[in-house]
């Protein structure tokens, strides 16, 4: 994209310049505040820091320590469980919801803000209106008892095997709206001669999606699990709200996890090295996507 | 980047068609849900919540803890309600949601038609800067807000949320770019036209659909962070902390209606945002990020 | 001489109020909702009457755990609040720290030496200088108990443990809910408290819990205090888990069951639902425990701040908390007792009044302890290393057996 530089007055040079100046106050702030405090975190996580930041080294302790703990792993195993369900769930839910909303229908206009809402309430206190609903004895299993439905069973929230799943459920009651925005943003920019040529041919509905239409979204699959893995991976609000981290610590997610260590049990610098790993596994996964995303763009 | 209003509906017959209809309508149910229950409750006197139904409808409707939570319920030692946290979000909302899109913009633009060595690295950088936890980005924030003379300010707040929104935008806005022409940009920069100018006339008119999409994603996770607001907000501290306070209590009588309607109050004005940008928001998702 | 000095210091207050036009207090706190704040709105009010300004900065969440995030934050950014509400061992972590005012001048002008239990000096001292100023003493060995239940069953006031455990089971017999429980780590926690106490006595809980005394804390009475819990937990219902404890309360003051375990907040609910200490609802200690008070108290830090007119208004503030009149209209409203033994308590309520005698007896017999639920009893790791075995105990993690093992392991390994 380089201007000709036939002569490099001052005017020509500064346009040269220009883009640059203006993207860098972005990457200046980018490099203070995301990655100067990465590496301050890594730092702490290798110090004996516990209310407050402190600088003597203790090596690796901490993440020995770290990886001592029982409920560091009942958080790790907690965030495979949830993170993988609820990306999934909701991909599904969000497709089907725009694949469906996408068929001419009737009222779209009204479904549409009742689909998305959830996204724009905190959980502040959505989280004590699920976890009602949820409680066997005030919500849903009593209310169906109410109706006659006697052998109604919904208590999975009382159940430390079960209440991660309920997580999963307000979580995916929250976000899969706005998966479904985006798949039907997806969707709308398909091009219809495509599929009407197709449908001529005589592909089943079925066959038509699976092959054509699904394989198309390809940018809106990716896009939603950029936005899936980094709810998943932030989610903090939500557990604190509905279940507290219990029944016990059954649902502690590393979110919560090094939260309650480093501001509440005063363990910062274990709080630290969970942060750090939190860090590398999200790289990990970010890595490869943003490689082929940029690669691509070429 | 024509913007698309045809579906891709296909055939149907009446059986799937009512099969549809069932299906988005379960659906609606079950996104309502947790509202129903919010509404219900706030419009009951608190003596029916404690009984135990807590979700039927009220026997007793009442308004009352609406307007308590709006302008009397206790929120620190003096009876406010939310009122006053109102003026308090959007002072600190406005501007960040203003600059982080006029700076994503501005960066999508630059990172698309005046493309340089290593601006995808930059890009790839600036992306991984979304999925920082903000947990562990607190106490070195608070050092270099100290250090700058911002703790306690709305200023303060206001250059956080900028600093943690810039990666989104960024990424909206470059996307959405990206699928603009670069030739129109290219035959506007041999007429002569500068950096600024083709931004302004060019690039900038274009630019609604995204602009709507980044306004809202930012709007709706400023107005709802709770964990910098009660960190750095002092004395302005925005509607989230004034809620928690309201809803937040250990030891003290927990008035779960007035909760419910502070709940509904304070999300006012994101829900109106998403039923009004709904449509525009679809739309711009559809022309930006998702086509990449 | 010592007199001497504590006038002196009467009369150096004195003039600095007159001369010196006190600054305001900017105050970080949790009592946010209605009664708590409104008690805390008589301070802001006596404060304002004296040209103090009150800046109010209330965080709630967590039982003030958002508060001290918010504290750290504001600490590192080289602007603490001028007073912050505080709990126990917090106190001390942040005087170890080094950022705390001092309240000596006053202190000793007012005579606090005297009016404060011992017990709870050693959480509002450090270092022999006092930093914080306490507010009020809650305690956390209460049983609250439906009336009309034990009326209707014939059951009188049980005084030791087989007697609330026969109790508990003629409740259950009758087809009510023996004991109304939320299942979260705190209140577990806060049940514990007494349970232990009633296994083995108020020595016993000062070894395990104070000293963190291994051998006490995998000891046969830790496994039979755990077996205690598993007790407890035969009689909560099925929905225990998750619940609020406001919520519990609810289902004692509705008549749906009998007994809650929990602190002295617990009365509010009550009354504001309209129920009478005594003839709709008793309060005893958890049977096993009487003449012992485990307790927890809200006290008020000073940070230090750089000049003098603030530190005056640190004092003043500090001189209106422990005063008799705001500590009897606060703890009124608050469920809890004043912090000073030397106030005339006939204006609280039957259980309020019980309560003073009760701390007061305890603080003669030495049987008056920092609560370890609510992290007064060892600092905020320990408590925390607890809460997860107790928690996981009574969620049917361990028998008791392993727990009392993985209790004095876990405490040993967060010390």
């Amino acid at each position: 994209m380089a201007t000709t530089r036939a002569q490099p007055d001052f005017r020509t040079r500064l346009q040269d310049w220009l883009p640059r100046i203006v993207l860098s106050p972005s990457i200046a702030m980018m490099f203070v505040f995301v990655y100067g405090f990465i590496v301050f975190t890594i730092y702490l996580s290798f110090t004996d820091s516990r209310m407050l930041p402190s600088y003597d080294w203790v090596g690796i302790e901490n993440y020995v320590r770290l990886w001592g703990l029982r409920a560091w792993w009942t958080a790790v195993i907690n965030l495979g469980i949830f993170a993988s369900l609820y990306i999934v769930i909701c991909t599904a839910i969000g497709l089907s919801l725009a694949i469906f909303l996408d068929q001419k229908i009737r009222g779209e206009g009204l479904l549409r803000p009742i689909y998305l809402y959830p996204m724009a309430l905190s959980f502040i206190v959505t989280g004590t209106a699920w976890k009602w609903i949820m409680d066997p004895g005030i919500g849903i299993e009593n209310t169906m008892h109410l109706w006659g439905w006697e052998s109604f069973e919904f208590r999975w929230i009382k159940d430390r095997d079960m209440a991660i799943y309920t997580v999963v459920i307000a979580a995916v009651w929250q976000t899969s709206g706005f998966v479904m925005a985006m798949f039907l943003a997806g969707l709308r920019g398909i091009d219809n001669e495509m599929l009407k040529a197709a449908q001529i041919d005589g592909a089943s509905n079925w066959n038509l999606y699976r092959r054509i239409v699904i394989p198309l979204l390809r940018p809106a699959f990716l896009s939603a699990f950029v936005i899936l893995a980094h709810l998943a991976i932030k989610s903090y609000d939500l557990i604190v709200a509905l279940t507290g981290g219990g029944p016990g610590r059954a649902t502690e997610l590393p979110a919560t996890f090094m939260y309650s260590y480093t501001f509440t049990r005063n363990s910062m610098g274990i709080g630290a090295a969970s942060a750090v790993i939190m860090l590398m596994s999200i790289a990990a996964i970010m890595t490869p996507y943003l490689y082929a995303e940029l690669r691509e763009k070429k | 980047m024509s913007v698309a209003t045809q579906d891709t509906a296909v055939r149907t017959g009446r059986v799937t068609r009512t099969f549809i209809y069932v299906f988005l309508l379960l659906f609606a149910l079950f996104y309502l849900m947790p509202l129903f229950v919010m509404l219900a409750n706030s419009l009951k006197p608190l003596s029916e919540i404690t009984e135990g139904n807590m979700m039927a409808l009220p026997k007793v409707w009442t308004l009352e803890p609406w307007a308590k939570a709006w302008s009397s319920a206790q929120i620190g030692v003096e009876p406010t309600g939310l009122r006053p946290y109102f003026l308090n979000s959007i002072l600190m909302v406005v501007p960040a949601v203003a600059i982080s899109t006029v700076l994503g913009a501005l960066n999508g633009y630059v990172l698309t038609k005046w493309r340089f060595r290593g601006d995808s690295i930059l890009f790839g950088l600036l992306l991984f800067s979304c999925f920082i936890p903000f947990q562990i980005v607190l106490i070195p924030m608070a050092m270099v807000l100290g250090k700058l003379g911002l703790a306690g300010s709305i200023p303060g707040l206001v250059l956080v949320h900028v600093v943690y929104g810039i990666g989104f935008t960024t990424l909206y806005f470059r996307n959405y770019y990206a699928a603009f022409p670069t030739e129109l940009v290219r035959a506007a920069m041999i007429d002569g036209a500068g950096f600024f100018q083709i931004f302004w006339r060019i690039m900038l008119p274009v630019s609604g659909p995204i602009a709507v999409v980044s306004v809202i994603w930012q709007f709706t996770n400023i107005w709802n962070d709770f964990l910098f607001g009660a960190s750095f907000g002092g004395q302005s501290q925005p509607m989230t902390v004034a809620l928690n306070n309201l809803v937040q209590s250990s030891t003290g009588v927990k008035e779960y209606n007035v909760h419910f309607a502070g709940a509904i109050l304070a999300a006012l004005p994101t829900l109106l945002v998403y039923i009004v940008a709904g449509r525009y928001f679809v739309r711009g998702l559809m022309a930006g990020s998702v086509k990449g | 001489m010592r007199k001497l000095g504590a006038t002196g210091a009467v009369v150096a207050l004195m003039a600095s109020t007159t001369l010196v036009k006190a600054a305001d207090v900017e105050v970080l706190h949790w009592w946010t909702s209605g009664g708590e704040a409104a008690a805390l709105n008589v301070l802001k009010e006596k404060l304002q009457g004296q040209g103090i300004g009150w800046i109010d900065m209330p965080v709630a969440g967590g039982g003030g755990e958002a508060a001290m995030t918010t504290l750290r934050a504001r600490v590192t950014a080289g602007d603490p609040p001028t007073a912050v509400q505080m709990l126990g061992f917090d106190i001390q972590d942040w005087a170890a720290e080094g950022v705390l005012g001092n309240l000596n001048e006053v202190a000793a002008a007012e005579g606090w030496d005297e009016v404060v239990p011992e017990a709870l000096q050693a959480f509002s001292k450090y270092d022999g200088n006092w930093i914080a100023a306490p507010v009020n003493v809650h305690s956390t060995n209460w049983v609250w108990a439906n009336k009309s239940i034990l009326d209707e069953l014939g059951l009188a006031e049980p005084t030791t443990w087989e007697e609330f455990v026969a109790a508990m089971q003629a409740a259950k017999d009758a087809g009510k809910v023996a004991l109304a429980h939320g299942g979260q780590a705190w209140q577990d926690a806060t049940m514990f408290d007494g349970v232990v106490i009633s296994a083995g006595g108020p020595e016993f809980y000062k070894q395990a819990f104070i000293d963190m005394d291994y051998d006490a804390l995998s000891s046969e009475t830790m496994v039979e205090a755990f077996r205690r819990m598993e007790t407890l937990r035969s009689f909560v219902d099925d929905n225990f888990s998750g619940r609020d404890w406001n919520l519990a309360s609810a289902m004692v003051i509705n008549d749906d069951a009998a007994f809650q375990i929990m602190g002295d907040w617990a009365k509010g609910e009550f009354l504001n639902a309209g129920k009478v200490p005594g003839e709709d609802f008793l309060c005893f200690r958890v049977p096993g425990t009487a003449g012992s008070v485990t307790f927890n108290s809200d006290q008020f830090a000073m940070f230090g701040v750089g000049d003098e007119e603030a530190a005056e208004a640190q004092a003043q503030m500090a001189s209106a908390i422990m005063s008799p009149e705001f500590q009897i209209a606060f703890n009124k409203v608050k469920g809890s007792v004043p912090a000073r033994t030397d106030v005339d308590g006939s204006e609280l309520d039957a259980c309020g009044q019980k309560g003073m005698e009760e701390l007061a007896a305890a603080a003669e017999n030495g049987t008056f302890m920092g609560s370890m639920a609510h992290g007064h009893a060892n600092r905020a790791a320990v408590k925390n290393a607890i809460y997860d075995v107790v928690t996981a105990h009574f969620n049917g993690e361990y028998d008791a057996e392993t727990a009392a093992e993985e209790l004095a392991n876990a405490v040993e390994g967060a010390m």
